[in-house]
């Protein structure tokens, strides 16, 4: 039993955090977020040659064949950096469900373009209705020909916006909230058809609603089994949450640290304000949700490398301290930073911000909890 | 990072279950409950024994000493078997807090003399630390030892001391200096239940069960050789084995068998036709704790690892304390609701039969007594100022 990393992963992990250090910073994140397409793409070059983007990929299409415990410490010093450019979106998401779930032909046109950074993907999964079901799709594929037809509306798609293609899910049988008759395509954003609307989230991402009217695609692009997509949307789902959690405990890390720091320089009553134990204990509070996370954490990516089957409960366990730890924490942040803390000029509330988003995407706490609850207990 | 089991680990698993399954048997599990505080002692120490006859009965012990030698992983699989089987760990006070002190900082005569004795469970010891007017702030202890010849003379009380009333021997903090900073000052003693001057007062706790004392001192004399250390520097030595005493305080495996066991009841427990255990209420405070305790495993397994490779337990320990001891009474809590009405009943010699409830009156004992935990060991603020000052920097 170790906790160690291998001189490989803390390379990798080094050097992302070196470019945070010196080549992210918050002013400069903050005129990303402002520019026209809310991301760098000479960010994103980089990322490409640094070989970022070619961490969770196999080999034998170019790929860093890396797993979980890379992709939590790749993530994680993103999460420092509050970074913009759509890891999540096009490499675990678009690329996870090419990596799992692709045909050959797919797998070898797409993700060697993701790896060398020619290609940002986009996953459209939400739908008005569905909050956080999933499988509650409405938008219809039906057979034509050698193809599909596409026909519905895609909303809060993560770097809609940006994407140059997207996988679509949609269903191929069954009703509006069954979980197998869901199937996946992949789709050009310039598809004849397809609509976007772009908009701005509060964390600075860009995201898309995206209608498909009569939109034709290839049966070649079908990604992962007819009817059988559910399944691996929930595999993909499952790393893409240990993900999201790792980007958090970056950000949950900035925050009480960065907190510290203040209590220990801002002078109130001629002291500093981290000498009242009342600061201090719910400090220590916010250090043990830290913990506590890294730890669940942790556990999670030990049972996904394994392949332990309560991987999925332990990763559910996770969002649901992430949920609840980033709201202590930001909570927090905010109130001992003081008026301060409610400034849009600090990085505080932008850090909030990006818990607040990760903390409801693939489902908040409670749903998180009650799913947890379901394998676990029923 | 690797947590998976080898197959060495595995048939050391084995080996525990196999252990436990062979020793632990049903004629000790019925001593061990016994309400005769005689028989209880008893088959706590025959417990003992035979852990000692194994060769596991102090695992954190270094190996020249009788110690195991088990690496990380061997120390968590046996202690979560141990737990996962319903086996009370071992009294604390001579194997897991007096030991330590004496195999670091005692002399060759002081080690021969009480190691082997405290691995055969043959004297039974008792910590004499808090004082009537010395808990969180214990470094402002009063009781005095005053050097007359080769001996101390000790006068003044102990309190909270559990099991005095079992103990041949006490190890203490005392006064024999009361000038400068009040840390110095103190010497660490190792003294004798027989001696004449010891009066032994029994205080009953909320749990309506006597396992406290306070333990009076009037002029008892206590041999020089019986000194750990140096006069004056008894703090050092204590301090050494707090971090140990607050790790083992955190009782992560036992706290998981036990919300195991509150699922079992819960599931039992059918009101208005529906098991307590399908409600969704009742399953959201279940998982509300499961949750934190699957993380303060893998706190502890951090520590343990952090520990086994070169790292002493710092102030993680106080965060396994807090978090350990706060859990702990959440499911003593969710026990009690479990049981409802039966959480009332007294402790009685009426059968489950006759009573129409099987673990009410325990829920309840666990419970009261349970909120000592946040206090004892150094009170959970204590902990959290701890943590503030030597993790935070404040």
């Amino acid at each position: 039993m170790n906790f160690d990393f291998t001189e490989e992963q803390i390379m990798v992990r080094d050097s992302v955090a070196r470019f945070i250090q010196d080549d992210y910073s918050f002013d400069g994140r903050q005129g990303i977020a402002a520019s026209e397409e809310g991301i760098s793409r000479e960010v994103w070059g980089t990322f490409a040659e640094l070989g970022w983007l070619s961490i969770p990929f196999a080999e034998e299409h170019g790929g860093f064949g890396g797993g979980a415990v890379d992709v939590m410490l790749v993530m994680e010093q993103l999460g420092k950096g509050l970074v913009l450019e759509p890891y999540l979106a096009t490499v675990l998401l678009f690329g996870g469900l090419l990596q799992e779930g692709g045909n050959a032909e797919l797998q070898g046109e797409y993700i060697p373009k993701i790896i060398d950074g020619s290609c940002l993907g986009a996953f459209a999964y939400l739908e008005r209705q569905s909050r956080y079901a999933m499988a509650d799709v409405k938008t219809t594929a039906t057979a034509k020909g050698d193809g599909y037809v596409l026909n519905g509306e895609k909303v809060v798609v993560f770097n809609g916006s940006n994407a140059d293609h997207v996988i679509v899910s949609a269903r191929t049988s069954g009703e509006q909230c069954d979980e197998s008759g869901i199937s996946l395509f992949l789709l050009p954003m310039d598809a004849a058809g397809l609509e976007k609307i772009s908009y701005r989230m509060m964390d600075g991402q860009r995201v898309a609603n995206l209608t498909l009217q009569d939109v034709a695609v290839p049966g070649g692009n079908l990604v992962g089994e007819l009817d059988g997509g559910f399944k691996l949307i929930e595999s993909v789902v499952v790393e893409a949450n240990m993900a999201l959690a790792a980007e958090a405990l970056g950000i949950m890390e900035q925050l009480n640290s960065k907190t510290l720091e203040y209590t220990k320089t801002r002078k109130q009553f001629g002291v500093a304000i981290g000498s009242f134990q009342a600061l201090q204990h719910r400090m220590v509070d916010t250090f043990m949700a830290y913990e506590q996370t890294k730890s669940l954490l942790y556990r999670a990516v030990c049972a996904l490398t394994d392949e332990e089957e309560d991987a999925a409960t332990a990763v559910h366990a996770l969002k649901v301290m992430v949920d609840r730890a980033g709201k202590l924490i930001y909570g927090e942040a905010i109130q001992l930073h003081g008026g301060m803390g409610l400034t849009d000029e600090l990085d505080i509330g932008h850090f909030a911000k990006r818990l607040m988003m990760i903390n409801t995407t693939f489902g908040n706490g409670d749903y998180h909890q009650a799913q947890f609850n379901a394998l676990r207990y029923n | 990072m690797d947590t998976s089991f080898t197959p060495e680990d595995l048939a050391f698993r084995d080996e525990v279950r196999a252990f436990i399954a062979q020793a632990y048997d049903e004629e000790l599990q019925a001593r061990l409950a016994s309400s005769e505080p005689q028989v209880f002692k008893q088959a706590v120490i025959d417990w003992q024994k035979r852990l000692h006859d194994k060769g596991w009965v102090a695992p954190n012990w270094p190996v020249e000493y009788g110690g195991t030698g088990w690496n990380a992983t061997q120390q968590f699989i046996y202690d979560s078997e141990r737990a996962a089987a319903g086996v009370r760990d071992t009294v604390p006070f001579g194997l897991k807090m007096v030991a330590p002190v004496l195999y670091t900082f005692g002399t060759e005569e002081q080690k021969k003399r009480f190691l082997p004795s405290i691995l055969a469970s043959d004297e039974w010891w008792c910590q004499g630390y808090s004082e009537p007017g010395s808990g969180s702030d214990l470094a402002s202890l009063k009781t005095k030892a005053v050097v007359d010849g080769d001996d101390y003379i000790v006068t003044g009380a102990k309190i909270w001391t559990t099991y005095a009333q079992f103990a041949d021997w006490i190890f203490c903090l005392v006064r024999t200096n009361s000038e400068g900073k009040k840390q110095q000052g103190i010497t660490f003693l190792l003294i004798d239940m027989k001696s004449p001057g010891i009066k032994v007062n029994p205080i009953v706790s909320i749990d309506n069960h006597h396992s406290l004392n306070e333990v009076e001192f009037n002029d008892v004399r206590v041999p020089m050789a019986n000194r750990i250390g140096e006069q004056d520097k008894g703090w050092t030595y204590a301090k050494a084995l707090l971090a140990h005493e607050r790790t083992s305080i955190a009782e992560v495996a036992d706290t998981k068998r036990k919300l195991a066991q509150v699922r079992d009841y819960a599931a039992q427990e059918v009101g208005g036709g529906a098991p307590l255990s399908a409600d969704p209420a009742f399953q959201a405070r279940l998982s509300d704790i499961d949750i934190e305790l699957m993380a303060l495993e893998f706190t502890e397994l951090r520590v343990l690892a952090s520990v086994a490779s070169g790292g002493a337990p710092g102030a993680e320990s106080s965060l396994l304390k807090i978090k350990g001891t706060e859990l702990q009474q959440a499911v003593q809590l969710l026990l009690m609701e479990v049981a409802a009405y039966y959480q009332g009943v007294l402790p009685n010699d009426l059968s489950a039969d006759q009573l129409g409830h099987e673990f009410g009156s325990k829920a309840r004992q666990a419970f009261m007594y349970g909120r000592a935990a946040t206090v004892y060991g150094g009170s959970n603020e204590v902990q959290k100022n701890i943590i503030a000052k030597a993790v935070l920097g404040l």
